[in-house]
C-alpha cells in the first residue's frame, strides 16, 4: 500500500470526480444555454415563418437564378431562382416533422416491445429479443432504403422507414430497465396484493421507465433528421419538389462543382446546427437524470 | 392454515438456499421463525407468501396443495396472505403517495370504492396521521413508511400475515407500535401470523410459538 501526500489539514478535500472547476461548469452552462436558444429559434422559425410570411417558397424567378447571398436574398437563390432562406426554413420544417414523428413512433414501438419482453419474461422475452436481433443484424440504412423503395416517395414512408429501423435500442434499454425493476420488493408486494401482470406493468413498471424512454425519443430526433436527409439525398426519400434539407442538398450538388457554394452550404448548416443543438440539450438532460453516464451524441 | 412440507428452494439450479424445511402454522396461531442472517428465512417467507416457487416440496394452504405461484396463483389465494417486507424503502413504489400505496391492493382487485373508508380506518390503526398520507415515500421516515406498508398488507383483510423482519430496521418504540398494530388486527380478525426475524427476545414475547431455523430441516 502506498500513501499519497496527505491533504492539508482543515481543507475539506473535494472528491476528484466532482471537482470539474468553475470554468468547466460555466462553459457547460453556456453550451446548454446556447443549445436551448438554437432549438427554440428553430422551432419558432418552422412554426411561425410559413404562416406569417406570405411568400411562396416555390416562386421561380429564372432571371435571378443562382444569385450569391445579398440583402434581398440573404442565402442566395437556387438554380431556378427560388429564395434559399425560405426554402431552407420550409425544408427544416419537413425534416423536423419527419424527425419528431419517426422518433415518437420508434419510441412507442420500442417501449411496448421492451416492456412486454421484460415484464412477461420466459419464451415471450426470448422470442421478442430474437426479433430485435434479426432487425439489428441488417445494416439499418439498407433496411431503411428497402422500406422506402417499396413505396411511393412521400413523408410517411420515410417516417415509417426510420421508425422501423430505430426502435431496437429503445426496446433493449426498456427491457433491461424493466428486468431490473421486476425483482424489486415493491413488485412482490403488488403481486401479493392481487395485481395482475398488466396492472404491475402499467402501474409500477412503465411509469418508472418513461423518463428513460422520453430521453431516448429526444436523442433520436436529430438522428432521424439525418436519416431523412440521407434518404432524400439518395433520391429515395421525399419527392424532389418537396423542400427538405436532404432534397435541397441533393439538387444543389451540380452547382457546387461550378463554384456556387451557397445552395449546399446553407441547407447543410440548417441540418447540422439544429441537430447538434438538440443532441446537446438531450445529452445535458441525460447527464442530469443519470450523472454516471457521460453524454455522447447519437449521430 | 399453512403447511410447508420438505420445501427446497433457491435462486440458482443445484444451489438451494432452503433445504428440506417443514413448518406449519395453525389457524389463528402466531409462529416466530428465528434464524441467523443469510440462512434462507426470507426465501422461505417468500415461498409461504406464494411469491417464489420452490424447487421441491409441498405447500398446503387450508389443506389444499398450492400448484401455482406469483401471478399464476389464484387471486383469492394470493390476497389471503398479507406480506410485510424488511426494507420499507424498497417495498414501496417511489411514485405513489402513502394513501395510494395503502389503497393499491384494493384498486388492483377492483374494490376501489372501498378506498376512502378503508384508509380512514387503517391509518390511525397503524399510527399514520392524515398529513403523512399525502406524502410520497421519500418524504417520510423508514418507520412511517413501514407503518404504511403494514397498512397495505392489512388492507385486504388477510387470514395469514407474513412479517419478514418487519422491525429489523426500526427503533424500539416504532417496532413496539407495529407489533401492537399487528396484534390488534389479529385480535379482531383471528388471523394467523408467521413472523420471521433474528431477535429472539422480540419473537418470544410476540409469538405463541417460536421455532429455530436449525430445528426445521
Amino acid at each position: 500500500m502506498t500513501c499519497d501526500a496527505p491533504a492539508p489539514a482543515g481543507a475539506p478535500a473535494e472528491p476528484e470526480w466532482r471537482s470539474h472547476g468553475p470554468r468547466r461548469r460555466s462553459t457547460r452552462a453556456l453550451r446548454v444555454r446556447t443549445a436551448a436558444v438554437l432549438v427554440a429559434a428553430t422551432v419558432l422559425a418552422v412554426l411561425l415563418v410559413p404562416p406569417l410570411v406570405q411568400l411562396d417558397q416555390q416562386a421561380v424567378d429564372l432571371a435571378a437564378k443562382l444569385q450569391p447571398p445579398s440583402w434581398s436574398h440573404p442565402f442566395g437563390t437556387d438554380d431556378v431562382g427560388r429564395d434559399l432562406l425560405l426554402r431552407c426554413v420550409y425544408g427544416l420544417r419537413v425534416s423536423l416533422l419527419v424527425g419528431v414523428a419517426a422518433a415518437l413512433t420508434a419510441t412507442v414501438v420500442g417501449t411496448a416491445v421492451g416492456a412486454a419482453a421484460g415484464a412477461l419474461g420466459g419464451w415471450a422475452d426470448r422470442a421478442l429479443m430474437r426479433v430485435v436481433d434479426t432487425f439489428s443484424s441488417v445494416p439499418h440504412l439498407l433496411l431503411g432504403i428497402f422500406i422506402v423503395a417499396m413505396s411511393r416517395p412521400g413523408v410517411w414512408p420515410v417516417v415509417i422507414s426510420v421508425a422501423l429501423t430505430h426502435w431496437l435500442s429503445t426496446a433493449r434499454i426498456v427491457r433491461a430497465e424493466v428486468l431490473s425493476l421486476r425483482s424489486r420488493p415493491y413488485v412482490d408486494a403488488a403481486v401479493s396484493g392481487g395485481a395482475s401482470r398488466w396492472r404491475v406493468a402499467v402501474r409500477h413498471l412503465l411509469p418508472a421507465v418513461l423518463p428513460q424512454a422520453a430521453l431516448a425519443a429526444v436523442l433520436m430526433v436529430p438522428h432521424a433528421m439525418w436519416h431523412e436527409s440521407a434518404l432524400s439525398f439518395l433520391g429515395l426519400g421525399l419527392p424532389t419538389h418537396t423542400a427538405s434539407l436532404g432534397t435541397l442538398i441533393q439538387s444543389a450538388r451540380g452547382s457546387l462543382l461550378a463554384g456556387q457554394w451557397w445552395p449546399t452550404l446553407f441547407p447543410g448548416l440548417f441540418l447540422i446546427v439544429p441537430t447538434l443543438a438538440l443532441a446537446g440539450l438531450a445529452g445535458a438532460w441525460r447527464e442530469r437524470i443519470n450523472p454516471r453516464h457521460r453524454s455522447e451524441l447519437m449521430l | 392454515m399453512l403447511e410447508l412440507r420438505s420445501i427446497t428452494a433457491g435462486y440458482a439450479r443445484n444451489a438451494p438456499v432452503v433445504r428440506d424445511v417443514s413448518l406449519s402454522v395453525a389457524p389463528g396461531e402466531s409462529v416466530g421463525l428465528l434464524g441467523p442472517s443469510g440462512c434462507g428465512k426470507s426465501t422461505l417467507a417468500r415461498v409461504a407468501a406464494l411469491l417464489h416457487r420452490p424447487d421441491s416440496g409441498t405447500l398446503l394452504l387450508d389443506g389444499e396443495p398450492v400448484r401455482h405461484w406469483r401471478h399464476r396463483a389464484p387471486r383469492a389465494r394470493r390476497t389471503a396472505i398479507g406480506v410485510v417486507f424488511q426494507q420499507a424503502r424498497l417495498s414501496a413504489d417511489p411514485r405513489l403517495p402513502l394513501t395510494d400505496l395503502i389503497a393499491e391492493p384494493l384498486r388492483a382487485t377492483g374494490r376501489g370504492g372501498e378506498v376512502p373508508a378503508r384508509v380512514a380506518e387503517l391509518a390511525p390503526a397503524v399510527g399514520l396521521t392524515p398529513d403523512l398520507l399525502t406524502r410520497r415515500p421519500h418524504e417520510v421516515s423508514d418507520g412511517q413508511l413501514q407503518r404504511a406498508c403494514l397498512a397495505r398488507a392489512l388492507v385486504l383483510r388477510p387470514r395469514l400475515l407474513v412479517c419478514d423482519e418487519m422491525t429489523a430496521m426500526l427503533d424500539a418504540s416504532t417496532a413496539a407500535a407495529l407489533v401492537a398494530a399487528v396484534e390488534d388486527y389479529r385480535a379482531a380478525t383471528g388471523a394467523a401470523l408467521l413472523a420471521v426475524g433474528h431477535d429472539r427476545t422480540l419473537l418470544e414475547r410476540w409469538c405463541d410459538r417460536t421455532v429455530h431455523w436449525d430445528g426445521l430441516a
